[in-house]
């Protein structure tokens, strides 16, 4: 019964994923301020971010499998 | 120490310790202790998506072009994330159809077509080769810019001989160890272990190399990164560098580059070979999905501080895709540019053995195999042993498929940069993508819509991206670049109907996506499948279906002795008897073959020659019809349906069960309420016979006894008088009770003062109390209290409870208090009385009809002329006050210590009119 929550949650994942590195969201973070754009520093931030929350689930499936 | 000797000492030193590890890889893995069943070996084989292209070119894209270099990782990234659903069912598909390549798989797919098979692996060949040649010239390069800094790498190809070329060498070696460690079985289906291990070696020391120049140039030639980039910001003429401007196509560019990233990752034959066909357990693709895309964080941190870097200071070597090397070697250090070269060689080597392995599979078992099996000749050739001409032709592909790359790189390697080979090769591969993909989840693609979109998918690739690159190089006349082709404007390859505005990929990927996309499923929507079509499209779609997997699909005959010539043709005789062992019975070569052997026997040829030729042969030796389409269609079907078909029932006899639950409840309801109706009628009975049969009794004897004295006769007619009105009086009780049940009780509700309507009352029963010897106190708080009520029925309910109290006060002293008070918004009457009270568990059951409270001490109440109960005034009490909007309830009596009932009564909004008086 647990296979399905945790599907539900990959897929959130997967749209959350797709939702920050395109262009709406990502647009708002090249704003060249002080001569350098953030952009590069927010694609790590959150790039970080997915792969934690990949993490997470990914292993907490394992445990509840 | 940058000297020829000690360079090539190294990176060939380097491949030797490849060879050692493969070696050591295979040896453990015969031992049965394979090295490379761990997800994190996995992941780290999985990384050879990171070429020499990642290695030197990120750098260089990075320098030119700000962060799209990401989106190459970051569209992987997404792909991984959908590892556990859709890479996992294309393991589960390639683990049970025995899949040797994306070739093969899409052949596989669409009905085992031979055609379809070649098609892919041509498209393959000319969208790969050119991506060899990119990390066989990234070799070439590195090993210059190494020795010849700081003077310019400029070297021409072409004019050098080939033997001065130490790529080609790399490349011999390479063909060496492929052929060593990438075909040891015939079986391309079966891991290569050795070469796995290799691989993952080789993805550690790219990421050592990488990391260790990027702490060097953000440490060592800077202090820190807050260091470097301040200086970049103080740097006019690097402005707007890493912003969104700098990416080519802008946000159009952004989003084609990362689904262009997605797609190339799963097609691409290597990343198909490593992610699937050498994947030991599906379940590693849970740790992987983010191990991978953490090693891509990490190979990808240090890229734009050494971008920056580079571009910040004269470092002698104008050519971004070159910092890598230049800046430690600027700086006069000697062990780190070596460690670069290795790093870079390694990134390279991983991406040539991974993907030459790829393409000599696909190559012989779809273009070569099939062409064999059809000339007679060899077919019927009495030749024992077919086995190692198939391991023969497979090393000659290697040998080509290395000679084309190294020949591409020396031909026309110059005039690309880095970049613009691997992007080329990127969109060709995605060509795959809607075949594939599409084919994985809709049972309807047929194989002329596959067919036609790859085609299509694959001119417009070639045509907008291919050709203009040939121009480029000066192979062909540029001016169709400009002009477009035989002059028409709309037909200029990088503005295909005069679409402008997108960067040159996403432009291609665009239009030849769209073709494809179109094409596979219009075309599908219009094509009939073949039988065989129809099964394996079901198989695919449904390869997760958990009823599939233990089903035998084959209904042919055949003989075992047909069987085993066959196998023993084409796979030798040691994998023959493998095949036929744990097949105990039948050992006469005349007996049948069971199905369930037939089918291991085609899925053995399948790993071996792919799955069109494998039919083809299987066919061969099979009568009948080979394949029980039926019966495989209708497992699928029937799975699905009775799956569903137990999701209805289930909600239907969810249903069922609720409503009988609903039905059992009303039902036990009814009972009650019946029981209680017969309760009553028998209770009504009684109460209406006892007073008429003393009235009757009374009036036989008036009737009989003519000289009864007078004092008697006045005494029993009085009897005769109470009698009857106490009848009256429960008959009136009766269907007040009956209107209240029914609804039909009509109160005329109006503004009235409690206060006065008790006085009244009071007055009303004091001559009878007194009469009683019942000593009655009226206690009232207040002086006002308006309410809403009807007058006539509040008195009856207010004489009930004082006549009730007075009946069950104490028998020598009997005395009842009335006391009204203020409570909140309400007012509360309550009437009390000293006699042994009610006990808790009946204080609600006075309320019900008929109910009479058993009096202690006999019937002494009786003697005094107190009236007993109906048993209905109480109820017919609860239900007026409960109409007027209050209560009433039994509580503890204060002052008394009896019974003591409460009303409370709503207080009247408006101020009551003073002068209104109760009528009656």
């Amino acid at each position: 019964m647990n296979a399905a929550p945790s599907r539900a949650k990959l897929m959130a994942l997967i749209g959350l994923a797709l939702l920050l590195f395109s262009p709406p969201l990502v647009l708002i973070f090249d704003r060249p301020e002080s001569g350098l754009s953030w952009l590069p520093l927010y694609l790590f931030v959150v790039w970080l971010l997915v792969i934690g929350l990949t993490a997470w689930l990914m292993e907490h499936r394992r445990e509840e499998n | 120490m940058r000297t020829d000797p000690v360079v090539l000492t190294v990176a060939f030193g380097y491949l030797a310790l490849l060879f050692v590890i493969a070696a050591w890889g295979d040896r453990r893995a015969e031992r049965g202790r394979s090295i490379i069943g761990s997800p994190t070996v996995y992941a780290l084989s999985i990384a050879v998506y990171c070429t020499a292209w990642t290695f030197y070119g990120s750098v260089g894209r990075a320098a030119e072009f700000g962060p799209s270099f990401l989106l190459i990782y970051l569209g992987p990234t997404l792909a991984m994330l959908m590892a556990p659903m859709m890479i996992r069912k294309m393991v589960r598909i390639a683990s049970a159809q025995r899949i040797t390549s994306i070739a093969d798989f899409i052949s596989a797919r669409y009905g085992k077509s031979s055609s379809l098979g070649a098609l892919v692996a041509i498209i393959a060949l000319i969208g790969i080769t050119p991506y060899i040649a990119l990390q066989l010239k990234a070799i070439t390069l590195s090993h210059a810019v190494l020795v010849n800094y700081p003077d310019a790498a400029d070297f021409r190809l072409a004019d050098e001989s080939f033997w001065v070329d130490k790529s080609f060498w790399v490349a011999l070696v390479l063909a060496v160890f492929i052929i060593l460690f990438g075909t040891r079985h015939l079986d391309a289906s079966e891991r290569h272990e050795g070469m796995v291990a290799a691989i993952a070696f080789e993805s550690l020391v790219k990421l050592v190399a990488f990391l260790t120049v990027g702490i060097f140039v953000v440490f060592v030639l800077f202090n820190g990164p807050g260091d470097l980039f301040r200086q970049v910001a103080e740097a006019p003429e690097l402005t707007g560098v890493l912003g969104l401007d700098a990416v080519p196509g802008g946000a159009i560019g952004w989003v084609g580059t990362l689904v262009l990233a997605f797609l190339a990752f799963l097609t691409l034959p290597r990343q198909f070979q490593v992610l699937v066909v050498e994947n030991v357990d599906e379940r590693h693709l849970e740790r992987a999905s983010w191990l991978f895309p953490l090693y891509l964080v990490a190979i990808n941190l240090f890229v734009i501080p050494i971008a920056m870097a580079g571009l910040l200071l004269p470092v002698g070597n104008s050519d971004p895709d070159s910092f890598v090397l230049t800046l430690p070697l600027s700086a006069g250090i000697e062990g780190i540019p070596l460690l670069v070269f290795i790093g870079g060689l390694s990134a390279a080597t991983g991406m040539v053995i991974v993907e030459t392995i790829a393409l000599s599979t696909m190559v012989s078992n779809q273009l070569i195999m099939p062409l064999l099996l059809r000339s007679k000749r060899l077919h019927l050739s009495s030749q024992g042993e077919l086995a190692g001409w198939l391991l023969g032709i497979r090393r000659v592909a290697i040998v080509l498929i290395l000679l084309l790359g190294y020949l591409y790189h020396a031909l026309i390697g110059d005039s690309y940069s880095l970049v613009t080979i691997g992007l080329v090769s990127f969109v060709g591969a995605a060509q795959f993508a809607p075949a594939m993909l599409i084919g994985m989840y809709w049972r309807g693609a047929t194989l002329a819509g596959a067919t036609l979109g790859l085609l299509a998918g694959f001119f417009i690739w070639f045509y907008t991206l291919l050709l203009p690159g040939f121009a480029q190089s000066g192979w062909l006349e540029a001016t169709f670049l400009e002009q477009g082709l035989l002059g028409q404007a709309w037909l200029r390859p990088y503005a295909l109907f005069g679409l402008e505005g997108f960067d040159i990929y996403s432009h291609s990927l665009m239009w030849s996506l769209l073709a494809n996309v179109g094409l596979l499923v219009g075309v599908s929507l219009f094509t009939r499948q073949t039988p065989v079509e129809q099964t394996q499209a079901a198989l695919f779609t449904e390869a997760m279906n958990p009823g599939l997997q233990h089903t035998s699909l084959w209904r042919g005959q055949t003989t075992r002795g047909e069987l085993q010539s066959l196998l023993n043709r084409y796979l030798g005789a040691t994998a023959t008897a493998r095949i036929l062992a744990d097949q105990h019975s039948n050992p006469a070569a005349d007996a049948p073959a069971p199905p369930a052997l037939i089918a291991r026997a085609e899925q053995a040829l399948s790993g071996a020659l792919g799955s069109a030729s494998a039919r083809v042969l299987i066919n061969s030796v099979v009568r009948g019809e080979a394949l029980d389409l039926e019966s495989i269609l209708s497992i699928l079907d029937t799975t699905s349906q009775t799956l569903e078909y137990n999701r209805r029932l289930e909600q239907k006899s969810e249903e069922l069960a609720r409503i009988g639950e609903e039905l059992r409840a009303a039902n036990e309801r009814l009972r009650e309420l019946d029981r209680l109706k017969d309760e009553f009628v028998a209770m009504v009975s009684h109460e209406l016979r006892t007073p008429l049969t003393s009235i009757r009794a009374f009036a036989e004897i008036l009737r009989d006894g003519k000289d009864l004295p007078e004092e008697k006769r006045v005494h029993f007619l009085e009897v005769v008088v109470l009698e009857s009105q106490r009848l009256s009086r429960l008959i009136e009780e009766i269907l007040d009770l009956a209107r209240l049940e029914s609804g039909r009780l009509t109160l005329s509700p109006q503004q009235l003062d409690l206060v006065a309507l008790i006085r009244h009352s009071v007055d009303a029963v004091h001559r009878l109390q007194e009469d009683r010897g019942v000593s009655l106190e009226v206690d009232l708080d207040i002086e006002e209290a308006p309410i809403i009520g009807d007058p006539d029925r509040l008195e009856q309910v207010i004489i009930n409870l004082l006549d009730n109290a007075g009946k069950f006060a104490d028998d020598d002293t009997p005395r009842v208090r009335l006391h009204l008070a203020r409570h909140k918004q309400s007012f509360r009457m309550s009437v009390e009385d000293n006699g042994p009270g009610i006990d808790l568990d009946e204080r609600e059951r006075v309320f019900e009809k008929f109910h009479q409270i058993k009096r202690f001490g006999g019937s002494s109440g009786k003697a005094r002329g107190r009236p007993r109960g109906s048993g209905l005034g109480l109820p017919i009490s609860r239900g007026i006050v409960a109409h007027l909007g209050g209560r009433l309830w039994v509580d503890d009596a204060p002052t008394l210590h009896g019974a003591c009932l409460v009303m409370e009564l709503p207080e009247a909004l408006e101020v009551a009119e003073p002068e209104r008086q109760p009528t009656k």
